[in-house]
């Protein structure tokens, strides 16, 4: 029985506080891959299930030996089904690399692909055929106490990253006109006590900086020496009793505290910039993602309209104050921003027009988006797996930088490496057995020495982490396995969703030590 | 589809999923079957470079984790299903849980254990009968109880015990417990008396793991200023001065519920009773129908009255969701936090159960909106902890000051935030109680003490105070030092 959507809305109430209703509709429309469900694979994917992706496929191979249930990928996709009715579940029973070999098209359904313990022939073979189809592929493995994760996508945006910590946009050293006549509107000498107390701070800090202006040659406070200056001549705007002792003003103490980051100069960020000045940005065609036109026609706003400004932000943060003063002041900044998102609006509508597409493409409510969220917006670029392998393209610099340090997580990375060379040689991964333990330290020491000689790279691995890997013996511990399957499912989440930002693109997880490193390969 | 065919379907489907579970390989073999524990095995078995220094490779270590070593998990919700799905992974099959709760349907994104079919029903019993049913030879054993409701009798059995709360007030108690139960012989801790508290806690897409070992390590009260207390809305901003749409909200469910005592309350010829404590998130209702946040009524009222409340002030955003949020304090949650979480939890209860490494020292924290991140750090103990450094605290305060203050410092401090502390005291010779919360008619017996200075109450200088409160389940000792 499907749900209705009032159950759906009550059952994934917490989830949608996080990623609202469109990023909820997201998952709903995603169609994810799983190839292989071992104990990592389907922890991925229940955390997949239970928040409601639209439909699953397992394609896995293995059978369950000694029984004839089915295989692997029909009990996984059973039990995992029996977690959310309103998830839609298939399985393949065929390896990967037959489907490569018959049906590569296969893969190209999927939103997105996640692969688990894949040989690296396999992978490689699989990582191509995504990278052309331009589809998503998060590699995972869990291999004794050591969880890995790599991104492989060519180009991922993101408008809504949700920043931890965003910068207001309040415009206090460039304010726009409106902003201006609305600050004018107030005469703080003048004003009443209750009034006074309750002027919100950014007018506090705008009167008092427009005075300071006209003193100091239109110079704002800069230094600490100067800003400090700044703030005592706020402290002497609090008003005084009949005795000369100075009123409680929680707005002025807001004002005070508020001085530093008020007076950051409002400016495009670097990374913003920095997509400004891309290929995609700067040359808009009919196949252009909305994204980049948006993207553009915000570039051709900043340079016109916004005089070198992003589209105000529109939102303000609460400050004490009373309603009518807040909410008059919060409209100022709201209805700006509707006016610089009509001007973006319109750089979409000639952009679309210039190459033959029709205006309604790109929804207003999208273009007002993407207009709020200007400061923070993302794009994830990774390199292929080609590329990271290739002797001419690896990153050299990357790993013995890290390594630097021999204790660095790069050392597991390096490890897994060498144990992949070691499955390729041996069609047996190291010290699966205890009587195999002792021999294969050396056999995959040459392992190890093989891949730094082949990569050129002159990094001392230490012999305890080649007897730790053989001591793992292929080993797939259920919390290591449990801490990447939450680790993987979020980032296939942010994929999906685009919200959020996802890793770039190798995700190193260390259970003895209880530390992660994110490294770019 | 009628009745009997659904019923029937619902009864092949709960079969097949037993007899898949049964027949569930892992690394080939069969029931109880060999090779079961394998990727456990060969963490006890063999030895390694990393090893824990008093770590020795034995057959018998997986013995102890099957048959001898029992954990107790606190809490069967988002960390805590995740916890015994993952311990009962991992060779423990002798576990406890403790939750005080029913299962909800917002619960169901996350907390994998429960189906729609068991809303309603105690988690930690639906949790214990999913586990005991779906891995064989595990014994998980539910108490359907508030953790205060067990006794020192009772945790004193467990080896190790591994928190998913939701209350800083209850990880609190729970801290408090573990440190009652140890013992110093000549001022020297009996390392037999530890209990290791593995605590995890997550929000949205942060968590943190740590690990604590009561008497030796960092304890939760060590590190209380980690956890600010939480801000409420000034009450003036509600009641006059609205700018949020939570401020209207606040203003519906703090003041306008009480006044017109919707849904059944009774009015006493005009006099609305309400009491006020700015420290506590409701106000007393001493007649009236409680506003109740999981009934979909009281909240729809609450939305309407909160969207006038907007437009009387030009206040635009008031949602249902935004409602239920403000008077539920709804704390954002996901199945993937949750699970990263637990699973760093369970890894520390695998290395202290089988020293096969050393554990984490000793606070990890986790946030993955923005890529992954993680940092791990040693967090110190607290030469003066409130709870763990077995010395009186210090009280400041002159033989002026009212017992008002007292108060105030105990539960505004932030490295007490004590919530409604009773004080007691000797004073000649006789015990006293100088303000309790909790008893109506104490409450009003000893208000008066509160407007009283600390000389008029009888106290003298260097004398002990005890005080109870919920976050601790012993009285803790202050000494009274007077100033000047």
């Amino acid at each position: 029985m499907a749900a209705t959507n009032a159950s759906k809305e009550q059952k994934y109430d917490r989830q949608l506080r996080l990623w609202g209703d469109h990023g909820q509709e997201a998952l709903e429309n995603a169609h994810v891959c799983l190839i292989n469900a071992t104990a990592t694979g389907t922890e991925i994917l229940k955390n997949l299930v239970l928040p409601g992706i639209g439909a699953f496929t397992i394609v896995d191979g293995h059978t369950v030996s000694g029984e004839d249930v089915g295989n692997k990928a029909q009990a996984a996709t059973e039990l995992l089904q029996e977690l959310n009715s309103d998830v839609s579940g298939n399985y393949v029973e065929e390896s990967p690399d037959k489907l490569l070999d018959n049906d590569p098209e296969f893969f190209h359904r999927f939103t997105v692909v996640i692969g688990v313990h894949l040989p690296e022939s396999t992978c490689l073979r699989l990582g191509s055929v995504l990278w052309s189809a331009s589809v998503p592929f998060l590699v995972c493995k869990t291999y004794g106490l050591i969880g890995y994760m790599r991104l492989v996508v060519q180009e991922h945006t993101v408008i809504e990253s949700h920043p931890d910590n965003a910068l207001e946009d309040l415009r206090l050293d460039q304010p726009f006109a409106e902003f201006k006549n609305h600050i004018q509107s107030y005469d703080l000498d003048s004003m009443a006590k209750k009034d006074h107390s309750h002027t919100p701070w950014v007018i506090v800090v705008a009167k008092y900086l427009a005075k300071w202006l006209s003193e100091h040659n239109s110079q704002p406070p800069k230094n600490y020496k100067e800003k400090e200056a700044f703030r005592q001549f706020i402290r002497e705007g609090i008003l005084k009793n009949e005795n000369g002792v100075p009123e409680d003003e929680e707005n002025f103490e807001e004002a005070i505290k508020n001085v530093n980051t008020a007076l950051n100069p409002t400016k495009v960020p670097n990374s913003v910039e920095d997509l400004f000045n891309s290929e995609q940005c700067n040359n808009i065609t009919s196949q252009s993602l909305s994204f980049w036109v948006m993207l553009r026609a915000v570039k051709d706003f900043v340079h016109k309209e916004g005089n070198g400004s992003l589209p105000v932000r529109g939102t303000i943060p609460d400050m004490i104050a009373d309603s009518q003063k807040f909410i008059n002041l919060q409209n100022v900044y709201r209805e700006k921003a509707m006016q610089d998102a009509a001007a973006v609006s319109k750089h979409v509508e000639c952009l679309l027009q210039s190459v033959g597409k029709p205006p309604e493409s790109i929804s207003e409510k999208d273009i007002k988006l993407f207009c709020k969220n200007a400061s923070f917006l993302r794009v994830v670029r990774c390199r292929s797996l080609a590329e990271e392998y290739s002797v001419d393209s690896v990153n050299k610099d990357e790993i013995t930088s890290c390594m630097d340090n021999p204790d660095s997580e790069m050392v597991f990375y390096l490890m897994l490496r060498a144990v992949d060379r070691f499955y390729q040689q041996h069609s047996r991964y190291p010290g699966v057995y205890n009587y195999q333990v002792e021999d294969d330290i050396s056999k995959l020491k040459l392992c190890v020495n093989s891949l730094l000689q082949e990569y050129s790279l002159n990094v001392n691995i230490k012999d305890d982490y080649i007897h730790e890997f053989c001591r793992y013996g292929a080993a797939e511990p259920h919390t290591v396995a449990a801490f990447l399957g939450g680790s993987a499912a979020q980032e296939a989440i942010k994929i999906i969703s685009h919200q959020f930002v996802p890793f770039s693109n190798t995700f190193i997880y260390n259970a003895m030590s209880q530390t992660s490193a994110t490294l770019q390969l | 589809m009628n009745l009997l065919l659904f019923s029937l379907f619902r009864e092949k489907k709960r079969r097949r999923v037993v007899e898949l579970t049964e027949k569930m390989v892992v690394d080939g073999g069969t029931c109880e079957w060999e090779g079961r524990w394998n990727h456990v095995k060969k963490f006890l078995e063999r030895s390694g470079p990393f090893t824990h220094p008093d770590f020795e490779p034995s057959t018998e270590s997986l013995q102890f984790m099957l048959e001898t070593c029992k954990i107790l998990v606190i809490g069967a919700g988002g960390l805590g299903c995740e916890l015994l799905k993952d311990l009962a992974l991992s060779s423990f099959r002798n576990i406890h849980v403790v939750d005080m709760d029913t299962i909800d349907v917002s619960n169901l994104n996350r907390q994998f254990l429960f189906r729609p079919k068991d809303i309603g029903r105690p988690k930690a019993d639906v949790a214990a009968d999913f586990i005991n049913s779906r891995i064989p030879g595990c014994c998980v054993v539910p108490h359907f109880k508030k953790i205060q409701d067990l006794d020192e009798t009772f945790y004193r059995q467990f080896h190790i015990i591994v928190c998913g709360l939701d209350s800083i007030v209850a990880r609190r108690w729970m801290n408090g417990m573990l440190l009652s139960l140890l013992v110093y012989e000549d001022g020297v801790l009996d390392p037999g008396s530890i209990i290791p508290l593995i605590d995890g806690g997550t929000e949205g897409f942060k968590g943190n793991a740590r690990v604590i070992l009561p008497g030796m390590t960092a304890c939760i009260d060590c590190t209380l200023e980690l956890y600010p207390p939480q801000v409420n809305f000034p009450m003036c901003t509600i009641a006059s001065m609205p700018r949020l749409p939570e401020h209207c909200i606040e203003y519906v469910r703090m003041l306008l519920w009480p006044k017109e005592t919707p849904f059944g309350g009774r009015k006493s010829l005009g006099l609305i009773i309400i009491k006020f404590d700015m420290r506590l998130t409701r106000p007393l209702l001493t007649n009236g129908v409680v506003l109740d946040g999981d009934d979909p009524e009281h909240i729809q009222w609450v939305y309407q009255r909160s969207l006038e409340r907007a437009a009387e002030f030009n206040i635009t955003g008031v949602t249902y969701r935004l409602t239920q949020g403000v008077v539920k304090r709804i704390i954002p949650a996901v199945a993937s936090t949750n699970a990263v979480i637990a699973a760093a939890c369970a890894t520390e209860v695998f290395k202290i159960a089988s020293s096969a490494y050393i554990s984490l020292n000793n606070y990890m924290v986790f946030n993955d909106v923005d890529g992954l991140y993680t940092y791990t750090f040693e967090a110190e103990r607290k030469e003066n902890c409130s709870a763990c450094s077995q010395v009186p605290v210090d009280l400041h305060f002159s033989p002026s000051s009212k017992l008002q203050e007292v108060l105030d410092y105990l539960t505004e401090s932030a490295s007490l935030q004590m919530k409604s502390p009773a004080i007691t005291a000797s004073v000649e010779g006789k015990n006293k109680t100088l303000y309790l919360q909790s008893v109506a008619s104490i409450e009003q017996r000893t208000r008066p003490n509160l407007s009283k200075t600390l000389k008029e109450l009888g106290l003298t200088d260097r004398q002990e105070l005890a005080v109870a409160d919920v976050t601790t389940p012993q009285t803790m000792l202050f000494r009274l030092s007077f100033t000047s």
